[in-house]
């Protein structure tokens, strides 16, 4: 408020504001939070993915993305497509149908909710009678049918979801052309599936739980057959001619129907268990599908022998003589199969059987022998262990983008190359203006690279760190190596494994020199690589030093974990990043901090203990600077320490709640009056309620001390060439701030390149700041002469930037979690700050300085500061003025992991964490801007398909 | 004969004379030529001041707006520590300690600020808060003790245009023993406080005014709404000029105009008694760390001190007749100024209502 009542509000500054600075989300990526529902239009070839939060998401062709909310942020039960249409219908758990389309508006095709509808029965009639259990959009596109619990089958005409009364198939006029003998009116309570015959849409196939299947006659609206099943019915499915009809049930086993014109009641052609003959689980969902050589396609979901492979998740392919059962590690949710779309075509010749897992998408290749998997282009699952830490490096220079493609691709070799089968729409989005990395780094000691330049996010290469260690899983256990006789015959699909073998391996700072390629990863137990790109695979010895950031520091005891242990003599590396130089940090704590400076081929760590500066050329230590203050013990005994106190509260907490169960029962049973017992209780209740009101939550107000916890933990580490001794001389430097407010320079001495192997590299302390508010510093930075950022290492050598000011004088910005201050160099005294904390009340989480380019200029470009607070607020802070730009909200204040996810991109993007598994980007900027952009065009088969249906129709009225 | 009893008289505000004239015409007015009287008046902020020389009398004069209100004691039953202190506005500031001379004997007293002493906290704004409210300075450098204090969530009842609603505050939930706050008197558990710094907390959360608390604890400025509304200071004299009215504490509660926070609490003002970070130059080892601390605050609290003077001038007036406190005497009087805040509210011996010994004369 005050803020805009100063003077001084330049209107042309506000202009160009809104030139330079737009929030947006823009997409999503990575792979749906809990997944509920699958849909597929092979019309579209848009398959549909519903969450239990209520978002649809539609994916065709890589880049062909479309997203929809319902209101309710219910679960989407089912999805279905309507046939031949631009139109999906959703239910949802509170037994609401939507209805979606895709319209085309200005040039891009947009998702959008068109009706909503819930059944209703009659007055007084129970809530499961109107229980929506199947749905079955009809060929006609004219109707829907539900099927109910209370076995009724509504008929509800499209668009406009109103209900067709008179058009209800109750249970009563399906069981007047039964015999009652076998059936009677609990026979057809649910209805458990709807299908449309294949060739006569004036026949619909009914299925109810207890086992009777009918098929029903639209026109005449009676029952034509009917089938008694001895096992409660799962699901259904036609054969394409609609001459059989398969059924799969609650015991393990499905059944094969015939469908002859004369007989109206038929007896099952086949029954098999699969997995028999022992009890085996429910086959929820079969298909069959027919091939030209005649060996149908077998495909079902469950299944297994119940007592010993009952919790697999898994999906079974059955053709011929070949029978897999695809193993997945997380719960399927559902599955279906691409085969020919075309209705003319005599067989269905299925290409691929998609797979939508609770944690992840796959996609088998059907048509390629021993069924391999196709990689997906988007839907990844970024949590295939869980991410720790990311990093993202822009505009990558393409030989690095190439080097690392072929790396990737070397490790893509068991996968299809089958190009992607869902391929519906068209993506009409630019080409990405540049090849952005996004790297992860993940709890298992891997990293991976991402494509991060489009709509799509795509891995294009995985780095292990866990083969430079011994631990105690043998990396050459395969799980997926089974006997020739196994039975069943399982087969490990998917990337999505949870589970770490050792925690001390997760990754926690990643640092790419996108110039060099040189890459520096460091860990939870204080293990710091460099890596280097090589396009072959090696074998060699990772040089291997410690670094003991205690040093002269006495009488501390590290109660965390140990170091990790490294292998002994040569490793062998596969082609991509292979590390030559491992330091480990003593204690082994967490990195908390890590910078690498490629062109004096220097490595700076930080942990809560201190400091580090490696020299990778010459593999040696330079120094180390213990931040540790004496009387930090939390930061010396490491985590384990606080676990334990946290149990010892939990406990206290526990036992009070005991004592006092015990000290009021005690009271209960001890009194002799009524009424004494009644008053002491009453006392007591209120004892214990004022008790619960004297514990609320309250914080602590006081001034931070040197001497509080972690002061010594080292947040940031900078390398900046200036002037920090006087005002004649730069020479490179280092830069490192703690958790309480110190910034501590060191002055290097590099020797030039051609003695660069002959002499070491020295530091020597030049300067030590404390800041007085002593919050935790998390972003350090130098500005030149044209108070520009100074540019990265290499990125001068590379003549993609200007060189830096070295005329006029340099200033320091010292980024705190409560301020932005800006000092004079190479004397520090403070020049301008801005506080934030103390006037808002919220801290710097996040801060990176990003360049924003005019949206109406292509001359004009400035860098501020991108800041992200504990709120989840992102502000936008001019340099070197330190004036608040602007202000969005984008995170909520209590998605803590969200926030802490947050990575800004160099030119005002940034991604943060939605879900384990997703990641949402967002821009800043006017001019960068990724979101997908895409057409579906409704394909021109429309009216031949509607010629072809109602020439069968024709057909089977002749018949 | 010193129960409550008015006079009103009139004095030439521009020419009011000597402080030993105005000493004998009070003691003509009142008939107690005979008695040896302790004059004070109350000023702008509702401070007991002495009157006892001609430069404090003629402050006096001039700031009475419109009346200026003359409190007499007699010289014995002078308890010397409400000057400026505890009197009506329980205030602190400085360990006043007067010596127990005859004052009067002494007409020109240096009235200057103590350098053995430093402020530790400070009402402030008086003249532009509501009544129901006090904003509070700590200064966390003037002293060696912790803030010490909790805060809390809970819900305040705010008089709104739609009658009586119930929102959510922040309160103090806890006080150190022998922390800055506790000491200070002038915070207490269950106040409410509705400003830090200048920024309302109205919309924020307890994480953020704790943030933002913590962020300015160096100089922490809290408005508080005080739970026990009876301390209050009573400005009656600008009202109308009626003795003794007593504000209702139960009084609706206004949310502060903000115009007031702009004028009086640019956060810029404040940071001229911020202190600087530290810098050292050269390769210094870690270990010099605590002896930098400790040149550290001794800078700082020169820093303070100085930009603080002309606020201390105004707002108290102490009296260094003889002799220093050394600072083991201070701790001593802090500790025993800590005990009860209610200790503050002692009431003049001779058993006279509080209200009662405001004379308007």
């Amino acid at each position: 408020m005050r803020r805009f009542l100063r003077p001084g509000h330049d209107p042309v500054r506000e202009r160009l504001k809104r030139d330079l600075f737009q929030f947006n989300k823009t997409v999503e990526h990575g792979f749906p939070h809990q997944p509920s529902a699958l849909g597929y239009s092979p019309f579209l070839r848009l398959m549909a993915i519903g969450t239990r939060s209520g978002a649809i998401k539609l994916y065709g062709a890589p880049g062909v993305e479309f997203m929809g909310l319902h209101e309710e942020n219910n679960t989407v039960m089912q999805i279905h497509f309507i046939p031949d249409q631009c139109q999906l219908v959703t239910l949802l758990d509170d037994n609401s149908l939507h209805l979606w389309s895709l319209k085309q508006h200005g040039g891009t095709s947009e998702l959008r909710e068109e009706h909503r509808f819930t059944l209703k029965g009659p007055p007084g009639s129970p809530p499961s009678a109107t229980q929506v259990t199947a749905v079955l959009p009809h060929s006609s596109q004219e109707v829907l049918y539900l099927g109910t619990e209370s076995g009724n089958i509504f008929v509800v005409e499209l668009p406009s979801l109103a209900v067709l009364e008179d058009r209800t198939i109750t249970p009563v006029a399906v069981l007047q052309r039964i015999p009652e003998d076998n059936c009677n009116r609990r026979s057809c309570e649910m209805v458990e599936a709807l299908r449309e015959h294949p060739k006569n849409p004036d026949q619909i196939l009914i299925g109810y739980s207890r086992g009777l299947i009918v098929l029903w006659d639209l026109q005449n609206n009676k029952a034509t057959h009917h089938f008694l099943g001895s096992q409660q019915l799962e699901n259904l499915y036609w054969q394409r001619d609609g001459s059989k009809f398969i059924s799969c049930h609650y015991d393990g086993s499905y059944t094969q129907w015939p469908v002859s014109s004369d007989n109206r009641q038929s007896e099952p052609l086949e029954n098999t268990v699969p997995y028999g003959p022992f009890p085996c689980k429910a086959i929820s969902k079969i298909y069959w599908q027919t091939t030209k050589n005649g060996l149908p396609y077998i495909i079902f979901q469950g299944g297994m022998p119940r007592a010993s492979y009952g919790d697999r998740h898994s999906i079974s392919v059955i053709h011929g003589s070949q029978q897999t059962a695809f193993d997945f590690t997380s719960r399927v949710i559902d599955f279906f199969i691409i085969f020919s779309s075309d209705p003319a075509a005599e067989f269905d010749d299925p290409s691929a059987l998609v797979v939508l897992a609770e944690e992840e998408l796959v996609v088998i290749d059907l048509k390629s022998s021993g069924w391999p998997a196709v990689h997906p282009p988007y839907l990844a699952s970024l949590h295939c262990s869980a991410i720790t830490c990311s990093h993202h490096v822009s505009n990558i220079p393409l030989k690095l983008w190439e080097r690392i493609i072929s790396a990737g691709s070397k490790q893509n070799i068991h996968y299809s190359s089958m190009p992607w089968p869902i391929d519906g729409g068209t993506n009409i989005a630019p080409d990405p203006p540049q090849r952005d990395l996004l790297l992860t780094g993940h709890e298992d000691g891997t990293v991976r690279f991402w494509d991060a330049s489009g709509v799509c996010l795509h891995l294009l290469y995985k780095l292990s760190t866990v083969r430079v260690f011994l631990t105690d899983a043998d990396p050459n256990d395969n799980m997926n190596t089974l006997g020739e006789d196994e039975w069943p015959p399982l087969r490990k699909v998917g990337t999505f494994d949870p589970y770490s073998d050792d925690p001390r391996l997760g990754i926690q700072k990643i640092y790419l020199c996108k110039y060099s390629g040189y890459l520096a990863v460091a860990g939870t137990a204080g293990q710091v690589l460099v890596m280097e790109l090589n396009d072959e695979d090696a074998e060699h010895v990772v040089d291997h030093a410690e670094a003991d950031l205690l040093q002269d520091q006495e009488g501390y005891r590290w109660k965390g974990h140990e170091k990790l242990k490294t292998r002994d003599g040569p490793v062998q590396f596969e082609a991509g990043f292979q590390p030559f130089v491992l330091v480990q940090c003593q204690p082994p704590a967490v990195v908390t901090s890590l910078a690498l400076h490629s062109e004096w081929k220097l490595v700076a760590f930080g942990t809560s203990h201190g400091f580090g500066l490696f020299d990778h050329q010459q593999k040696q230590l330079v120094f180390v600077k213990c931040t540790l203050h004496p009387s930090d013990q939390l930061a010396l005994e490491g985590p384990l320490s606080r676990v334990k106190s946290l149990k010892k509260s939990l406990r206290q907490s526990f036992r009070r709640i005991r004592r006092s169960r015990v000290s009021s029962r005690k009271r209960r049973g001890g009194g002799g009056n009524a009424s004494e017992v009644q008053e002491a209780n009453a006392k007591f209740d209120q004892d214990v309620l004022q008790e619960m009101e004297l514990a609320p939550v309250q914080r602590k107000i006081e001034a931070r001390s040197a001497e509080d916890s972690f002061t010594g933990f080292v947040r940031t580490l900078y390398f900046a060439d200036t002037f920090l001794r006087d005002s004649s001389r730069h020479c490179p430097s280092l830069w490192a701030g703690t958790n309480g407010g110190t910034v501590y320079a060191f002055c290097l001495r590099v020797p030039p390149a051609e003695r660069r192997m002959d002499e070491p590299v020295r530091a020597e302390q030049a300067k030590e700041i404390q800041l007085m508010h002593r919050a935790p510093v998390v972003g350090i930075l130098v500005l030149d002469g044209r108070s520009t950022p100074l540019p990265e290492p290499l990125e001068v050598a590379h003549d993609l930037s200007k060189s830096p000011d070295m005329q006029g004088s340099h200033q320091l910005l010292v980024v705190s979690e409560e301020q932005f201050k800006v000092f004079t160099l190479p004397k520090v005294s403070s020049k301008l700050k801005l506080k934030l904390t103390a006037l808002e009340g919220c801290r710097v989480r996040k801060v990176t300085v990003a360049n924003f380019g005019s949206c109406k200029t292509d001359d004009y470009s400035e860098n501020d500061l991108a800041v992200l607070t504990n709120l989840g607020d992102i502000q936008i802070i001019s340099l070197p003025f330190l004036k608040l730009q602007i202000r969005y909200p984008c995170i909520r204040k209590e998605d803590v992991s969200g926030i802490a996810s947050c990575v800004f991109t160099k030119y005002g993007q940034g991604f943060y964490l939605i879900s384990p598994s997703e990641f949402e980007r967002f821009s800043l900027s006017t001019k960068w801007l990724v979101e997908p952009r895409c057409i579906v065009d409704v394909p021109e088969v429309t009216s031949n398909n509607h010629v072809h249906k109602s020439g069968s129709e024709n057909a089977a009225r002749k018949s | 004969q010193f129960g409550a009893e008015f006079r009103r008289f009139s004095l030439d505000r521009y020419k009011p004379g000597k402080f030993e004239d105005f000493y004998k015409l009070i003691l003509h007015i009142h008939h107690i030529a005979n008695l040896e009287v302790m004059i004070g008046y109350a000023d702008v902020h509702g401070d007991l001041l002495p009157i006892n020389n001609d430069d404090n009398f003629f402050k006096a004069v001039s700031s009475a707006h419109p009346l200026l209100r003359v409190f007499i004691q007699r010289q014995d039953e002078v308890d010397y520590s409400n000057f400026g202190t505890n009197t009506l506005s329980r205030k602190k500031k400085a360990l006043v300690t007067l010596r127990n001379d005859n004052l009067r004997r002494r007409p020109h007293i240096n009235i200057s600020m103590p350098h053995d002493f430093r402020p530790v906290s400070s009402i402030i704004d008086v003249d532009i808060l509501p009544e129901t409210h006090r904003r509070v300075r700590l200064y966390r450098h003037g002293c060696e003790k912790p803030l010490g204090f909790y805060i809390r969530d809970g819900t305040s009842v705010r008089v709104t245009p739609h009658g009586l609603e119930k929102v959510p505050g922040i309160f103090i939930s806890r006080m150190v023993p022998g922390g800055l706050a506790e000491s200070t008197g002038l915070l207490a558990v269950n106040d409410e406080v509705l400003e830090v710094n200048g920024i309302e907390v109205a919309g924020k959360t307890l994480d953020q005014v704790t943030d933002m608390m913590i962020a300015n604890s160096h100089n922490l400025i809290i408005t508080v709404k005080p739970a026990n509304q009876r301390n209050n200071i009573i400005r009656s004299s600008r009202m109308s000029g009626s003795s003794g009215q007593s504000t209702d504490s139960t009084a609706s509660h206004h949310s502060l105009p903000t115009t007031h926070v702009l004028q009086n609490f640019h956060p810029d003002e404040m940071e001229s008694d911020e202190e600087a970070d530290i810098v050292i130059e050269g390769g210094l080892e870690p270990q010099h760390i605590p002896k930098l601390h400790s040149l550290t605050s001794s800078s700082l609290s020169r820093i303070n001190g100085s930009s603080l003077s002309h606020r201390l001038q105004r707002d108290l007036v102490l009296n260094n007749s003889s002799g220093r406190e050394s600072n083991g005497n201070i701790h001593k009087l802090l500790s025993s100024l800590k005990t009860d805040p209610r200790h503050s509210l002692v009431i003049p011996r001779g058993g006279i209502e509080e209200d009662g010994t405001v004379i308007t004369l």
